[in-house]
C-alpha cells in the first residue's frame, strides 16, 4: 500500500484524499518510509520533520471530517528547499554559518503551501546559499541522483529533486536563479519550473541574487507542476518585485496539453558544439515529435545569449557580496572567535572565514571586486547592459514565435567530484538556463528521454514570455503525454539508481 | 587629555582666508512606520521591542518602501525649491558595521529623490542664498553604546550594546552645495542655515527636529583658502554637532585651526573630525583618505520611485506657509521692528505671538509679555515658551488688564498666579482682588500723608528737583500695596508740590 501510495501523482493523491480513499496521515506516513527507507543512500534531506508533518495530515483529514472545503493539494506531501524560511524548522541554506538556524517567520511560499494543506515532509539539501549546480557545494555532504548514486542530481535545488524522482515526495519547492530548478529537474528526469520572475514571492527566500532568484515548483507530472505553481505564486505586498497581476492559468494549459499551430521557435545559440550527443539527439527528436504534433517550428537567433553566462558571473556574485553581508555573527548563526579578546571586526571576520564555503567565498569576492569604485562600469554596469541585451533579444524573438526551446543542460548527470575543481565546467551546466533568469521571463524543463549513451533523462527547455507561464504548461504537457504513450510508461519507472544500490 | 592643538585668533584667519562652508543635514522622519516596515518609528520603546524580521534584517526578509516617507521627502524638496526626480532609485551602501543590520544600507546614490534648490538665510541683515545639492531618502541604523573605556566610541570600550529600535527609520539627507563669500560671517550663516532648515522642517510637520534628540543632525564641511586666491582649500567633515550652538562654534573652531595649519605651510588633511562640546575643538577620526569604498549599486529587492508630476503637484499644494513667507507677512502685519522679528524667532514664539494677537492683544503688547516676563520664566525653569502653563489667550486677557486696568505690577502677579495654576486671569484678579486705585480723592489722601511724612523730599521737589518725586510715588505705591497706578501718582505728588 505504502508503496503504491508513493508513486501517486500529487493530482492523484488530492482526489484520493478528498474523496476519502486514504487519509492525508496515510500518504504522509508511506512518504515518511520511504525517506526511512532511502535517504540514507539519497540525502535529499537535511531536516525531516515527520511529527510536524504528520500533524499538518491529521489537520487535513479532520477538515475533511468536518466537511471543510479542501483545496486542490490538500493533503499532499512536498519536499521544502531549505533556503524558505520555516519557523518549524532549521533553515540553514546548505551553509555551516546558519547551521540550527530557527527563523522566526514563515516564507510567504511556506505560509501559502501551510494554508493550501499541502504536508511539508522537511527541507531539502542544496547548494550553499543556491550557488552551484550539483549540491557538492552543501556544507551538509551532496544528494545523490536516483539515476545513478554516483551521480550528481543537480542543483542548486537538488535535494528538491532526488526527493521528487526518488519518490520521497510527490512534489518539491525549489528556487532558480541561474537554473537551479530547471537543471536538476533536467538531469533527474521529472519537471522543474522557473516561473515569471515576481511570479512567486521573494518574501523569507534567504537571498542569492535578488534581481533572479524565483522561487517555482518540481514535479514528477507537468499538471502536478502546474497544481504546486498555482498553490505558491501570486502577488504578495511583502515583496516590492512581486507581479500585481493574475496567476497565468497554468493548471487549465496543463490539461490542454495541446500545441496545434503554436508557433515554436529553436533557438540557434543554445545547441551544438559543447552538448552530448545523446542530449542533441534526444531534444531534435523533441523537435520533430512538437512538429507532428501540429506546431509550427522555426530557428531563431538570439545573438546575445552568448554572453549570457559571462553576464551572469558577474550580476549575480555582485548582488550576493552584498545580501550576504549580513552573515556577521551579530544577531544569529555562527559566531567563531569571540572570546572576549577580540573586536567584533575579528570576530566576524573569523566567523565568515570558518563558516563560508570556498563557492560561496569566491563568488563574495567577485561580486566585491564588480562593485568596486573604478571597476563597477566595466563590470557590473556592462554587466546590466548585457541583460538589457538579452532581454531585447527574447522580445525580438517572441515577435516571431509563441515560445522558444533548447536543451535544458549541455550534458546529462556529471558523476560526483568531477566538477568540483573546475568552477569553469560547473558553470557551464547552466548555460541554457541562465538567459530567462537574466530575463526574468517564464522557463520550464520536462523530460525528453534518455541519451543513449549513459541511460540519464535528458531534459527539453521551454521558454515563454514575461507572464505567459501558462505557454510552458501546453507544450510541456503535450511533449509528456506523446512520450509516455509511445514509451507505454512513464520515464522514472526506468530509473533504477537505488533499486542497484539496494542490490549492492 | 586633549592633545595640544595650534588656533589662530578668528579675526586673524578670517582676514587672511576666506572659509568656504558645506552642511549635511540628517533628519529622521516623523512617520507612522519604519522606511521599509510596518515597525512604529517612534521613540520611548524598550531596546530591540519595535523590530520585525525586515528591520533586524533576517535572512529571506525584504524591504517595502514606505509611501508616507517618499511623500515627506518630496515635501522637502519642493519646499527647498527642488527639481523632483521623475525616476530614482534606491542604492545600497555597503559596509559592516554590528549595528546595521544588513551591513550595508539602503540610500540612495546617484539618483537622488530632490536635487537643486536653495534656502534663504539672513544673518546681521545680510542675505545669503545657500545652495541645495541634494535631498536623499535613507534609512537609520541601529544605535550602540559602548560600555567602559574613555572615549565612548567602540575603540577601548569593554563590550557595545545595541538597539535596533532606531535601525530602519526613515531618514532624509539635506546636503547643501558649498557656500562660498560668507567671510567672518561663516558660523553664523551656518547655524542661521541649520535654524532655517528647522524651520521649514517644523512648518512642514515632517519631524520633530530635535538636536538633542538626534532627530535632526549635522555635519559640517569647511575648508579655507587664502584670501582673494580663489582657490578653495582641503575640507574636513565635522561630526558630532549636536546643537545649533555648536553648529557656530565647530565652523569657528575648524577656520582657526585650519588657519594656523596652513599658517604653518601644512597641509590640510581631508577627514573626518569630531566636535566636543567641552572644549569646542574638533579632534581627527577617519581619514577621508583611506575612505572605504561602499560598493554602491541600485537596491534589487526594491522597485524604483516614479513620482507622476500629478502626484509632485499635489504634495505641491500641501505645502504650508514657508518660515520665511510668514515671517514677512507677520512683519508687516505687526509692524515690528527687524530685531524684534528675529528675537522672536529665535526664541521659537512666533506661533505663540500669533495666536496672542489672534486672541485680541496688540503685536507689541505680545511680544512684550512673551521676550519679556514668560521668556524670565521659562529660563528659570528650563522649559520652551510653549511648555509654559499659560495659553496665549491667557497672555492676550493679561496684556489687555495691563493696558487698563491694572498695571504692570498687578498684571504680573496675575501671571505668576496663571503659571501657579491659580485659574484664569480674571479668577485671579477677582481672587485677589487686584485693581488700580484711580480714585484720585483717595490717592490724594494717601499722597498729603507721603507728603508730611517726608517734609525733606517734599521741600527739595518745591526747589524743583522732580526727579526726587520717586521717592514719594515708592510710598504712595508701597501705602496703596500697589494697587496704585503709579503714572497718576506722580501726577498728583507733582500737582501738590508745584502750588505755590
Amino acid at each position: 500500500m505504502g508503496g503504491e501510495l508513493t508513486r501517486m501523482t500529487a493530482a492523484g493523491i488530492a482526489a484520493s484524499v478528498a474523496a476519502g480513499d486514504v487519509s492525508a496521515v496515510e500518504v504522509t506516513r508511506a512518504h515518511l518510509d520511504r525517506i526511512e527507507a532511502v535517504d540514507a543512500g539519497l540525502h535529499a534531506f537535511l531536516h525531516v520533520a515527520a511529527d510536524g508533518a504528520l500533524r499538518a495530515a491529521r489537520a487535513v483529514d479532520e477538515r475533511r471530517a468536518a466537511g471543510q472545503p479542501l483545496g486542490p493539494l490538500a493533503g499532499v506531501p512536498v519536499a521544502l528547499k531549505d533556503v524558505f524560511t520555516t519557523t518549524d524548522m532549521p533553515t540553514t541554506c546548505g551553509s555551516r554559518i546558519l547551521a540550527g538556524w530557527r527563523p522566526p517567520y514563515d516564507a510567504t511560499v511556506t505560509k501559502r503551501l501551510r494554508r493550501a494543506g499541502l504536508v511539508i515532509l522537511g527541507k531539502t539539501n542544496m547548494d550553499e546559499f543556491a550557488m552551484g549546480s550539483s549540491t557538492e557545494n552543501s556544507a551538509f555532504g551532496p544528494s545523490r541522483n536516483p539515476w545513478d548514486l554516483r551521480r550528481v542530481p543537480g542543483g542548486s535545488s537538488g535535494g528538491s529533486a532526488a526527493a521528487v524522482a526518488a519518490f520521497e515526495a510527490p512534489l518539491g519547492v525549489g528556487t532558480d536563479t541561474g537554473g537551479s530548478i530547471r537543471q536538476p529537474g533536467a538531469v533527474c528526469g521529472i519537471v522543474g519550473v522557473k516561473p515569471t520572475y515576481g511570479g512567486s514571492s521573494r518574501y523569507g527566500v534567504v537571498a542569492f541574487a535578488s534581481s533572479l532568484d524565483t522561487p517555482g515548483p518540481l514535479a514528477r507530472t507537468v499538471l502536478d507542476a502546474a497544481l504546486l505553481h498555482e498553490a505558491m505564486s501570486g502577488h504578495d505586498p511583502r515583496d516590492s518585485t512581486s507581479v500585481d497581476a493574475p496567476v497565468p492559468p497554468v493548471v487549465a494549459a496543463a490539461r490542454q496539453a495541446d500545441v496545434a499551430g503554436l508557433r515554436i521557435g529553436v533557438v540557434t545559440e543554445l545547441g551544438g558544439e559543447g552538448y552530448q550527443p545523446g542530449v542533441t539527439a534526444r531534444f531534435a527528436e523533441a523537435v520533430e515529435l512538437l512538429e507532428s504534433l501540429g506546431a509550427k517550428i522555426s530557428e531563431v537567433s538570439c545573438p546575445h545569449f552568448s554572453y549570457a553566462l559571462p553576464a551572469y558571473y558577474l550580476i549575480a556574485p555582485s548582488e550576493c557580496s552584498s545580501n550576504l553581508a549580513r552573515f556577521d555573527a551579530m544577531r544569529y548563526g555562527l559566531r567563531v572567535g569571540d572570546d572576549g579578546t577580540r573586536s567584533a571586526e575579528e570576530v566576524m571576520s573569523l566567523t565568515r572565514a570558518a563558516g563560508f564555503g570556498a563557492e560561496v567565498k569566491r563568488r563574495i569576492m567577485l561580486g566585491t571586486y564588480a562593485l568596486s569604485s573604478g571597476y563597477y562600469d566595466a563590470y557590473y554596469g556592462k554587466a546590466q547592459q548585457v541583460r538589457t541585451l538579452i532581454t531585447r533579444d527574447f522580445d525580438a524573438a517572441f515577435e516571431q514565435v509563441d515560445v522558444l526551446i533548447s536543451p535544458a543542460t549541455p550534458t546529462t548527470a556529471f558523476p560526483l567530484g568531477e566538477r568540483v575543481d573546475d568552477p569553469m565546467a560547473m558553470y557551464l551546466a547552466d548555460l541554457c538556463t541562465i538567459p530567462s533568469d537574466l530575463a526574468g521571463n517564464a522557463a520550464l524543463s520536462v523530460p525528453c528521454g534518455l541519451a543513449p549513451e549513459d541511460g540519464l533523462p535528458v531534459g527539453l527547455q521551454i521558454m515563454a514570455p514575461v507572464l505567459a507561464d501558462d505557454r510552458l504548461y501546453r507544450v510541456a504537457a503535450a511533449v509528456e503525454a506523446a512520450l509516455d504513450q509511445r514509451r507505454g510508461h512513464p520515464l522514472l519507472d526506468e530509473a533504477t539508481g537505488l533499486d542497484e544500490e539496494a542490490a549492492r | 587629555m586633549t592633545p595640544a592643538v595650534a588656533l589662530v585668533p578668528y579675526d586673524e584667519a578670517v582676514a587672511r582666508y576666506e572659509p568656504v562652508i558645506g552642511l549635511e543635514t540628517h533628519v529622521e522622519l516623523g512617520t507612522v512606520s519604519k522606511m521599509f516596515c510596518g515597525c512604529p518609528a517612534g521613540f520611548g520603546a524598550e531596546p530591540n521591542a519595535a523590530v520585525c524580521p525586515v528591520c533586524l534584517g533576517l535572512p529571506g526578509s525584504l524591504p517595502v518602501a514606505n509611501r508616507a516617507a517618499i511623500e515627506y521627502t518630496i515635501r522637502i524638496g519642493l519646499a527647498l525649491n527642488c527639481s523632483i526626480a521623475s525616476w530614482c532609485r534606491f542604492a545600497r551602501k555597503n559596509y559592516f558595521y554590528p549595528d546595521m543590520p544588513k551591513d550595508f544600507q539602503i540610500s540612495q546614490y546617484d539618483e537622488p529623490l530632490c536635487t537643486d534648490g536653495w534656502l534663504d538665510v539672513t544673518v546681521d541683515g545680510a542675505a545669503f542664498r545657500i545652495g541645495i545639492e541634494r535631498v536623499h531618502l535613507e534609512e537609520d541604523t541601529g544605535k550602540s553604546l559602548h560600555v567602559g573605556g574613555a572615549t565612548g566610541r567602540i575603540h577601548g570600550a569593554d563590550y557595545s550594546l545595541v538597539d535596533y529600535n532606531r535601525a530602519g527609520i526613515p531618514l532624509v539627507e539635506v546636503v547643501t552645495k558649498p557656500v562660498p563669500g560668507t567671510g567672518a560671517l561663516a558660523p553664523l550663516v551656518a547655524r542661521g542655515y541649520v535654524t532655517e532648515l528647522r524651520e521649514v522642517l517644523r512648518a512642514l510637520g515632517v519631524s520633530d527636529v530635535r538636536m538633542e534628540e538626534g532627530s535632526l543632525r549635522c555635519d559640517v564641511n569647511t575648508s579655507l583658502s587664502p584670501a582673494g586666491s580663489g582657490v578653495w582649500g582641503t575640507r574636513t567633515e565635522t561630526k558630532n554637532v549636536n546643537s545649533l550652538r555648536s553648529v557656530e562654534r565647530a565652523v569657528r573652531s575648524e577656520i582657526e585651526r585650519q588657519a594656523a595649519v596652513l599658517d604653518a605651510g601644512g597641509r590640510v588633511v581631508q577627514e573626518t573630525r569630531h566636535f566636543q562640546e567641552e572644549s569646542g575643538l574638533t579632534t581627527p577620526g577617519r581619514s577621508k583618505e583611506e575612505a572605504q569604498d561602499y560598493r554602491y549599486f541600485p537596491e534589487p529587492d526594491l522597485v524604483p520611485v516614479a513620482p507622476s508630476a500629478e502626484w509632485v503637484e499635489q504634495l505641491r499644494a500641501t505645502l504650508p506657509e514657508l518660515p520665511a513667507a510668514r515671517r514677512a507677512r507677520l512683519r508687516a502685519d505687526w509692524e515690528l521692528p527687524d530685531a524684534d522679528m528675529a528675537a522672536l524667532g529665535n526664541a521659537g514664539a512666533l506661533d505663540l505671538v500669533e495666536a496672542t494677537v489672534a486672541a485680541g492683544a496688540t503685536p507689541a503688547g505680545a511680544r512684550k509679555w512673551w521676550l519679556g516676563e514668560l521668556s524670565r520664566h521659562a529660563n528659570e525653569s528650563g522649559v520652551e515658551l510653549a511648555a509654559l502653563a499659560v495659553t496665549p489667550a491667557q497672555v492676550a486677557r493679561i496684556a489687555e488688564l495691563a493696558s487698563g486696568a491694572l498695571n504692570d505690577k498687578l498684571a504680573r502677579q496675575v501671571l505668576d498666579g496663571v503659571l501657579a495654576g491659580q485659574g484664569s486671569p480674571d479668577e485671579i484678579v477677582a481672587a485677589r482682588r487686584l485693581a488700580v486705585v484711580s480714585d484720585d480723592a483717595t490717592l490724594l489722601a494717601a499722597v498729603d500723608a507721603a507728603i508730611a511724612a517726608n517734609p525733606e523730599v517734599a521741600t527739595r521737589i518745591r526747589a524743583g528737583k522732580t526727579a526726587a518725586a520717586g521717592a514719594l510715588v515708592g510710598a504712595v505705591m508701597k501705602a496703596t500695596r500697589g494697587q496704585a497706578d503709579a503714572a497718576r501718582v506722580r501726577e498728583l505728588v507733582l500737582q501738590r508740590l508745584s502750588q505755590p
